[in-house]
C-alpha cells in the first residue's frame, strides 16, 4: 500500500484551535480520514498509547505511525500528501517567514491569550489584552508584507500561515465577546479583518471551524469547572 | 540554484542558538561572514533584521534576514545542497522536529530556570521539571545509529547539542545537577557521537571560557538582592 492510501485517523477535539489546523490541512489535501473525538474530561487509551510524552491532541495515525503537534502535522501532510495545492510556500525564505511567524503565535502571543481568561485582577487582565493588541499589530503588518496584496498570507491560496494563525480565530472572538473589546476589526486591523473573513469562508475551513457561539457555551462550562483562585 | 553570496551570520560567541546555525552551515561548506554582537549593545543591523525578539541568531542570505536557530537550520537545509539535515522520510521528519520542539519547550525553559532564576525555590522547582523532562527525553526518544536517524548529524542532533555541551556547563556554574551520561547512558553515548564529530568540535566554543561566563553570571544572580 502506499503511503497515501494508508487509513488516516485524527485524534482531536471540536474547540481545539490546534485540532483544526490538522483537520483544514487534511481537508485542503481531500484526505478522508477517521475524525476520533476525545471526550472532554478524559483521555481515550488511544490517545495515551499515541501521545505517551505530552498525552495532548491532535495525533495524526497514519497507518500505525503517530504524529504530534498539530505544526509538525501540517507539515507531515503537506510532505506525503504532495500533489498541489501546498501548504508550505515553495521559496525557501517564504517557508522561513511563516515558520517564524507561525513558532511567536504559538510561543508568545498565544500564551497571552490563553491566560486572559485566568486574569487575576484587572491590571493583569489589562496587560495580556495590550499584549494581544500589540502581537495582532504586528500581524498586520506581517500580512500586508507576506501577501504582497494577495487575500491570503500564502498568497492566492490559504497557506500554513494562514492555518497556523487562522486557527485561533474562534477563540478570538470568545475573548471579545467576554471583554466587550474588539481586537481584530476593519478599523484596528484591517488587513486582517479582511484575511480573517476570507479565511472562515474557505472549502477548507468552512466546515470544521467551531462556530463563536458554540465556543462561548463550551467556554462557559469551562470557566465553571475551574478550581476557584 | 543557491548562491553563496553576502552569507551573513550575526552571532554571539557561547551562544548554543547560534552555534546551531553555525553548524548547519558549516556541514553544508557554506562560506559566511560572522558577524559578533554584543548582548548589551546590540547592532543597527541586529535590530533591524530581527525588530520582533532583537536576538541572535540571525542569518542573513542576500540580506534578507531569517531568525531562529531551527528556523535558520531548516532554510539552511532548503537553500543549499549536500549533507541532507533533515530527513528524507516524512514520519522520521517528524520525530525530529517533535522531539526538537520537546528540547525547546520542555527541556531548556527548567534548566534556564534552574540555573538563572534569581528565586531559589524557583531554581529548586526549574532542576525539578527538568530532570522530569529529561527522564521522558530518554525514555521515549530512539536513536536510530550513530546519530539520531542515521550516520550523519541531522536536525535533532543540531538541535539536541545544547543539552550535551551547554548543560554540563551551565549545572556545574550555578550549582544544581539534571543531567549526566551517566545517567542517562543513551543519550550519554549519543552525545559522546554528536560531540566527536570534527565539525560538531569546530563549532564548540572553549568549555573554561562558558564556565567562567556562566560561573560570573550566577555570582550577580545570587548576589543580588
Amino acid at each position: 500500500m502506499s503511503k497515501g492510501e494508508e487509513e488516516v485517523k485524527l485524534l482531536g477535539a471540536w474547540p481545539s484551535p490546534f485540532v483544526l489546523r490538522a483537520r483544514i490541512a487534511l481537508n485542503m489535501k481531500s484526505v478522508r480520514y477517521e475524525f476520533l473525538q476525545e471526550t472532554f474530561g478524559s483521555k481515550s487509551q488511544l490517545l495515551l498509547q499515541s501521545n505517551p510524552v505530552h498525552k495532548k491532541i491532535p495525533v495524526l495515525i497514519h497507518g500505525d505511525k503517530p504524529v504530534c503537534e498539530s505544526l509538525i502535522i501540517v507539515e507531515y501532510i503537506d510532505q506525503v500528501w504532495s500533489s498541489p495545492p501546498s501548504i508550505l510556500p515553495s521559496h525557501p525564505y517564504d517557508r522561513a517567514v511563516a515558520r517564524f511567524w507561525a513558532a511567536y503565535l504559538d510561543e508568545k502571543w498565544f500564551p497571552a491569550m490563553k491566560s486572559v481568561q485566568g486574569a487575576k485582577g484587572e491590571e493583569e487582565r489589562k496587560a495580556l489584552m495590550q499584549q494581544l493588541e500589540e502581537g495582532l499589530a504586528l500581524m498586520e503588518s506581517a500580512y500586508h508584507s507576506v501577501s504582497k496584496g494577495k487575500p491570503f498570507f500564502g498568497g492566492d491560496r490559504v497557506g500554513y500561515l494562514d492555518i497556523a494563525f487562522g486557527c485561533y480565530l474562534g477563540w478570538l472572538r470568545v475573548i471579545e465577546s467576554f471583554s466587550g473589546l474588539k481586537l481584530l476589526d476593519h478599523a484596528k486591523t484591517p488587513g486582517l479583518a479582511q484575511w480573517a473573513q476570507a479565511f472562515c469562508a474557505h472549502d477548507a475551513v468552512k466546515p470544521v471551524m467551531p462556530e463563536t457561539d458554540k465556543l462561548i457555551e463550551f467556554a462557559k462550562v469551562l470557566m465553571a469547572k475551574a478550581p476557584p483562585k | 540554484m543557491a548562491t553563496n553570496q553576502q552569507v551573513k551570520l550575526l552571532g554571539f560567541a557561547g551562544s548554543p542558538f547560534v552555534a546551531r546555525a553555525e553548524l548547519a552551515l558549516k556541514l553544508k561548506g557554506v562560506q559566511y561572514e560572522y558577524i559578533q554582537e554584543s548582548l548589551t549593545n546590540k547592532s543597527d543591523l541586529l535590530l533591524k533584521s530581527n525588530p520582533v525578539h532583537k536576538k541572535v541568531p540571525v542569518l542573513l542570505h542576500n540580506n534578507q534576514p531569517i531568525c531562529e536557530s531551527l528556523v535558520i537550520v531548516e532554510y539552511v537545509d532548503e537553500t543549499w545542497t549536500g549533507h541532507p539535515i533533515l530527513p528524507s522520510d516524512p514520519y522520521h521528519r517528524a520525530l525530529s522536529r517533535f522531539w526538537s520542539r520537546f528540547i525547546e519547550d520542555q527541556v531548556m525553559p527548567p534548566v534556564f530556570k534552574a540555573a538563572w532564576n534569581p528565586n531559589k525555590q524557583e531554581r529548586v522547582k526549574g532542576a525539578e521539571e527538568a530532570r522530569e523532562a529529561l527522564k521522558i527525553l530518554d525514555k521515549e526518544l530512539k536513536v536510530n545509529g550513530k546519530f539520531f536517524n542515521g550516520d550523519s548529524v541531522g536536525f535533532l542532533d543540531i538541535a539536541a547539542l545544547i543539552i550535551f555541551y551547554w548543560v554540563p556547563i551551565i549545572q556545574e556554574a550555578s550549582e544544581f545537577n539534571v543531567y549526566s551520561g551517566d545517567k542517562y547512558p543513551k543519550l550519554g553515548k549519543w552525545s559522546q557521537e554528536v560531540l566527536n564529530d570534527p565539525v560538531v568540535k569546530g563549532v564548540l566554543p572553549p568549555r573554561d571560557v562558558l564556565l567562567s561566563f556562566f560561573k560570573a553570571r550566577f555570582q550577580s544572580i545570587v548576589n543580588s538582592k
